[in-house]
């Protein structure tokens, strides 16, 4: 409805304010067909999934006219497409309806689990980045020196190792042993339940609370897996950063500015680097989103109540309603962050218009 | 490859170190009880649905109950809780329950009959997976008005026939018997949910804890109830931490991050032994890992088929090995410490016993399937199965799958063989007898999923009528002799190779006291801990 | 390599001609060129050699492990690297780890192959048609790009193989089924930087269709970043795969998958280390060597960085 009345107004105003209007309906038109498709997929997984989500409600005791009555209050005994139906309607109107599993608003957990996940991706896409990309540039300079060497090995190191032993080595190391860090969970159990939740994230919470004591008990918590998930974060990075580097500063303008005798550093960061950037977004942009999806094996082994483990969780028991909130915000994210980086494409590289 | 053996050095030198350091002491507060455990497998808190492990743990803790165990002596069987006496009427059929007097819900509202009697007939009437453990003595929604009455300070249980009253109040020790804050409930109330909604996720009982909140996959927090008739508890607080890996909890015990570490593997309890500061207790429950043969097989439904396989199990070897310190041989359907349990254990591996009597059934070159759930025990256990069999010339092939998709398809008789656990509802013999000896109409029409003769395809060999016998048998002896011949030829015929009793094994800081986790017949214990 | 030397001495001369007489004889020699090129690189050639001799092992399987990789031994079980001629140790069941892990080659080098043969050759598909032929076929192959790379990976590839069946064949198809959505977002972005450059203008000046320019123009550009991808991916694809082992359905006990050998293993992680570590070594070592000649074939493969 919102649109036909947008519509109704940008017919009186110039062209080019018309011309951002269609591009911005298109945008969310998309958004919308993609978030309908990702729905759908989801929902006839549910269905064609060997496992029986009745059982997961009624248990395994459960006798012949137990299971059907359940079976019946799910709706299951309906056609699939209506049961779509209801559920679109329901999601409709902000309602994700109620985990099988645990009785709750879907929405309600996801508010809960989100945050957590959040937080981690986020301070490991931070750790990703700010090692990932100056490595991969010099690397890209000092192509063949022992830099670039070492540069390698952290980063194939990285990549190669099974996460959840580096995970539990970690884990031994620096809290079993030397006690450097908090153990696994978000908090010490002491702490929790001291600061109101406003944003979920604990490090944000405490902050808005002014409470340094916490905002360092869950600093130590959450700084060696978010440094675990940010190793896979850096060696992706850098291994694409100097990837793109190496293909920058082949090219012929390069060579140019040399000759024309630019400072070397002028010629890396502004020129090489900075044809770059947009490439680079998209992959920074790819690994965030894969970090949001949740690290399932990270957050067993560190008891993080993330999204990753809430919805692999649900999709053992077949707890579709849980499936389908959590796929369907992981989703929107993941799609909001490819248009965000299809724009940056089209603003800031000029060879894609 | 010098990469690799510096690497290989750097491990092996970081587990050295690891083995020997005394890790540094961290220390839980002085009046809170901190448990790791898993408790991804509660699915509501209400007692008359909750049916898991996890959520029995939980419920024990709020809900007062009739009739109930005294933790720190389980052996002396149920004995007076809410209800202080109880008296049996002459046909046996009727018991009559005189409430406690002065005893308060956590929410300050008195205890009356009518509460116990509204959470009983509520239960009936929800009709929830574990009504049964009510239903099984002809308690109907139309009916539990009468049968279960309060008058006064009285409750009256009417069943429809005569039971053992053992039978009838062990079954009330169960979860499902608690009894629920009536006029709590009612304000919470949607539509004719009886509080059902409400009830999933939060408690209304007059337990020794109340909860304060149940994050899922997350934590279970309680606090102590100040009207706790027996006084309130030492530990004000007690904070159940999902911890999924066992190498994860035993890192938080040896921290001293926690105080119990329910979930450790032998190696883990192995390996924390002589831990200074750290107690392993080993404590027998319930539950019994066992595998059967589904009888709609045309070769496994031969009788000495079904004898070959219970000699084509390693039970010794298994014991000894991976399942050491926490399961221990048991070949009976009801658990050590049951009425009417033996030990009689006949079955050893013999795969020349075994491949005489698969010749003389004609039998070769057999091939089956056997369907198990994604624990790494069980897919041990399956690949010992798997090797003795080969032995004997029979090629098992093992099916994993997650635990509801391997429960379907045996629910649904479809698989050839399930490798699997199960687990008392409530504390008496008939809860086991009447689910693996007891099968009244195998047809698949029956669809009497909830018996795991059925699932079977067994149509027990007349011992159905043997377990309906038992049940109503007022004479305890009589009652246990009856088990006794019930399960020496359930052990020959049936197509249920019985192998395991669970042993529970929990690490927990010396400094940690009176923690009973229920042993076969119930579930954890918090009020009497202290530190 | 020597027999064929001496029987044609010319054929060195014949692959490094500067006049290929047909374009068969220029393919090989452009082949043989990148092959040297590939050959002064020492770290992709330990990468190649190391995949060799994994190849090999896997080849010869039977005959290089010591002992059967199912047969258990409940009394000798986690025994310690070393011990009563099991080099490697043995696992929880008793069994021989280095003969498990030699047999287990296999199954890894089957799913990689598969693996890395679908997935990117569906991206490069979809993301270069889609980039090139824009409009409508953009907007409509990337809404479905996007649908399933919105999808938690997980969640997608368990659904897959619960419809298909457990077992290898299909854990494959699961994880390719997850894979190419990244590998078409990389390929679109590229072809959209490459087709509005002179070069593609100046192909299609001469009168190329949209097929041949796709095939012949755009893909080759696109290979460079996709090789980088794929290699870096490749151990992501074999912990995928034990993944699905891990939740049952992938490889099927007692199969010796290395990925479902560090699920068993992982449970003794803090007293008999080498259970999960020999097998993560040995997924460790093989995507280490994938990554260096990925790395390798990267130079030889980009024409952008050509030597010529």
């Amino acid at each position: 409805m919102a649109v036909a009345e947008n519509n109704g107004t940008g017919r009186r105003a110039s062209p080019r304010f018309l011309k951002v209007l269609v591009k911005i309906l298109k945008t969310l038109g998309s958004v919308l067909i993609t978030m309908l498709g990702l729905m759908f997929v989801t929902f006839l997984i549910g269905r064609v999934m060997p496992v029986d989500p009745v059982l997961s409600v009624v248990g395994e005791r459960a006798g012949k006219d137990v299971y059907d009555a359940a079976y019946r209050a799910m709706g299951l005994d309906k056609p699939i497409l209506v049961q779509f139906g209801y559920y679109l309607w329901d999601v409709l109107h902000g309602d994700f309806g109620i985990s099988l599993l645990n009785a709750r608003p879907v929405a309600e957990d996801i508010k809960r689990v989100f945050p957590a996940t959040m937080e981690l991706a986020t301070l490991g896409t931070f750790f990703g980045v700010f090692i990932g990309v100056p490595l991969g540039v010099v690397a890209a300079v000092k192509r063949g020196s022992w830099i670039d060497q070492v540069a390698r090995v952290v980063a194939l190191v990285g990549y190669s190792m099974p996460i959840f032993w580096l995970g539990l080595m970690g884990l031994l190391i620096f809290y079993g042993i030397l006690g450097w860090v908090g153990g696994p969970g978000r908090l010490d159990i002491f702490y929790e339940d001291l600061i109101p939740t406003r944003t979920g994230m604990v490090l944000v919470d405490s902050l808005l609370a002014g409470d340094w004591t916490v905002f360092k008990n869950a600093l130590s918590h959450i700084i060696l897996p978010a440094s675990i998930l940010g190793y896979y974060a850096m060696a992706y990075i850098s291994r694409m950063t100097r990837s793109f580097m190496l293909e920058q500063l082949s090219a012929e303008y390069i060579t140019t500015a040399r000759v024309k005798g630019l400072p070397e550093r002028t010629v890396i960061w502004r020129h090489a680097f900075g044809n770059i950037k947009v490439q680079l977004i998209t992959v920074i942009a790819l690994s965030y989103a894969n970090l949001l999806e949740g690290a399932v094996l990270t957050e067993t082994i560190f008891s993080w109540p993330g999204i990753g483990q809430y919805i692999t969780t649900a999709l053992l028991s077949a707890d579709m309603n849980a499936v389908l909130g959590g796929t369907v915000v992981v989703g929107l994210i993941f799609v909001l962050l490819n248009i965000f980086s299809d724009l940056l494409y089209q603003v800031f590289d000029p060879r894609a218009k | 490859m010098k990469i690799f053996k510096n690497f290989a050095m750097t491990v092996a030198m970081g587990l050295a170190v690891g083995m020997t350091a005394a890790p540094l002491q961290a220390e839980t507060p002085p009046n809170m009880l901190v448990i790791a455990n898993r408790i991804d497998d509660i699915t509501s808190l209400d007692p008359a649905e909750s049916f898991e492990f996890a959520g029995s743990d939980v419920s024990r803790n709020v809900y007062g109950k009739l009739v109930n165990f005294d933790p720190m002596n389980l052996d002396a069987g149920y004995g007076p809780d809410l209800a202080a006496s109880w008296t049996v009427s002459e046909d046996g059929r009727t018991i009559t329950f005189t409430m406690r007097e002065g005893v308060k819900f956590a929410s300050g509202n008195p205890v009356r009959a009518e509460d116990a009697a509204w959470s009983l007939q509520r239960a009936v009437i929800l009709n929830k997976t574990p009504s049964f453990i009510l239903t099984q003595f002809g308690f109907t929604p139309e009916n539990v008005k009468d049968t279960i009455k309060a008058d006064g300070n009285t409750v009256s249980i009417t069943t429809d026939k005569r039971y053992a009253t053992s039978f009838v109040l062990n079954c009330l020790t169960a979860t499902i018997g608690g009894i629920l804050d009536k006029e709590e409930v009612m304000k919470h109330v949607d539509g004719d949910d009886m509080g059902n909604t409400w009830l999933k996720t939060n408690t209304a009982g007059s337990g020794a804890y109340t909860l304060v909140s149940w994050k899922p996959n997350e934590s279970v927090t309680l606090q102590a109830n100040p009207n706790f008739y027996m006084g309130e508890p030492a530990m004000k607080r007690v904070v159940v931490r999902h911890v999924q890996e066992s190498s994860t909890q035993r890192l938080l015990l040896e921290r001293g991050d926690i105080d119990v570490a329910r979930n450790l593997n032998p190696e883990d309890v192995a390996g924390l032994e002589g831990t200074a500061g750290i107690a392993i207790d080993s404590e027998l429950r319930g539950r019994l890992m066992y595998t059967s043969f589904n009888q709609k097989h045309p070769v496994l439904s031969k009788p000495e088929v079904r004898q070959a396989m219970k000699y084509l199990i390693d039970y010794e070897g298994m014991q000894n090995s991976f399942l050491k310190g926490q399961y221990v041989i048991h070949q009976n359907f009801l658990p050590a410490t049951y009425l009417g349990a033996v030990d009689e254990n006949p079955f050893s591996l013999n795969i020349e016993k075994a491949k005489e009597l698969l010749a003389k059934a004609g039998v070769s070159g057999l091939e089956i399937e056997v369907g198990v759930r994604e624990a790494q025990e069980r897919i041990e256990i399956a690949q010992s199965l798997q090797n003795t069999f080969a032995q004997a010339g029979i090629k098992l092939n093992i099916t994993v799958g997650t635990a509801k998709q391997i429960l379907s398809r045996y629910r649904a008789r479809e698989l050839d063989m399930y490798l699997g656990a199960w687990g008392p509802d409530y504390p008496d013999p008939h809860t086991n007898a009447g689910t693996f000896a007891y099968n009244p109409d195998n047809s698949d029409e029956a669809q009497a999923t909830g018996l795991l003769a059925w699932r079977n395809a067994w149509d027990t060999d007349g011992l159905t009528e043997q377990v309906a016998a038992a049940v109503v048998e007022g004479d305890r002896d009589v009652r246990a002799k009856m088990y006794a011949d019930i399960q020496a030829k359930f052990r020959e015929v049936s197509p249920f190779a019985i192998m395991y009793q669970k042993i529970e094994q929990t690490g927990r800081r010396d400094n940690v006291k009176n923690l009973n986790l229920g042993g076969a017949i119930t579930a954890v214990s918090y009020w009497p801990v202290t530190k | 390599m020597s027999q064929t030397d001496t029987r044609k001495p010319t054929l060195r001369e014949w692959l490094l001609t500067d006049t290929p007489t047909s374009r068969f004889h220029a393919r090989m020699a452009a082949l043989y060129n990148g092959w040297l090129t590939l050959r002064s690189n020492t770290m992709a050639m330990i990468g190649l050699g190391i995949l060799l001799f994994l190849l090999l092992i896997a080849a010869f399987a039977p005959w290089i492990a010591p002992m059967d990789p199912l047969a258990q031994d409940l009394g000798g079980r986690l025994a310690p690297p070393g011990t009563d001629g099991h080099i490697l140790g043995t696992d929880s069941l008793g069994r021989d780890i280095l003969s498990r892990l030699i047999y287990g080659s296999r199954i890894t080098l089957y799913i990689v192959t598969l693996v890395a043969i679908i997935a990117p050759g569906v991206g490069l598909l979809v993301g270069t048609v889609s980039g090139y032929i824009g409009g409508w076929t953009d907007a409509i192959l990337m809404r479905i790009t996007d649908i399933f790379l919105a999808f938690p990976r997980l969640v997608l590839a368990l659904a897959f193989v619960a419809a298909l069946g457990a077992g290898i064949e299909n854990a494959v198809l699961a994880i390719s089924i997850t894979a190419w959505p990244p590998y078409a977002r990389i390929a679109r972005a590229e072809t959209l930087t490459i087709r509005n450059s002179d070069y593609i203008s100046a192909v299609k000046l001469q009168g190329a269709r949209p097929l041949r320019i796709i095939t012949k123009h755009i893909w080759p550009l696109c290979i460079s970043s996709l090789i980088v991808r794929v290699t870096l991916d490749m151990a992501g694809v074999i912990l995928a795969a034990a993944g699905l082992g891990f939740l049952g359905l992938g490889a099927q006990p007692p199969s010796p998958e290395w990925g479902a050998m560090i699920a068993e293993g992982r449970r003794f992680i803090l007293d008999s280390w080498w259970v999960a570590t020999m097998p993560g070594l040995a997924i460790f070592t093989v995507s280490l060597a994938f990554n260096l000649l990925g790395d390798g074939l990267r130079d030889v493969l980009d024409p952008k960085e050509g030597g010529s």
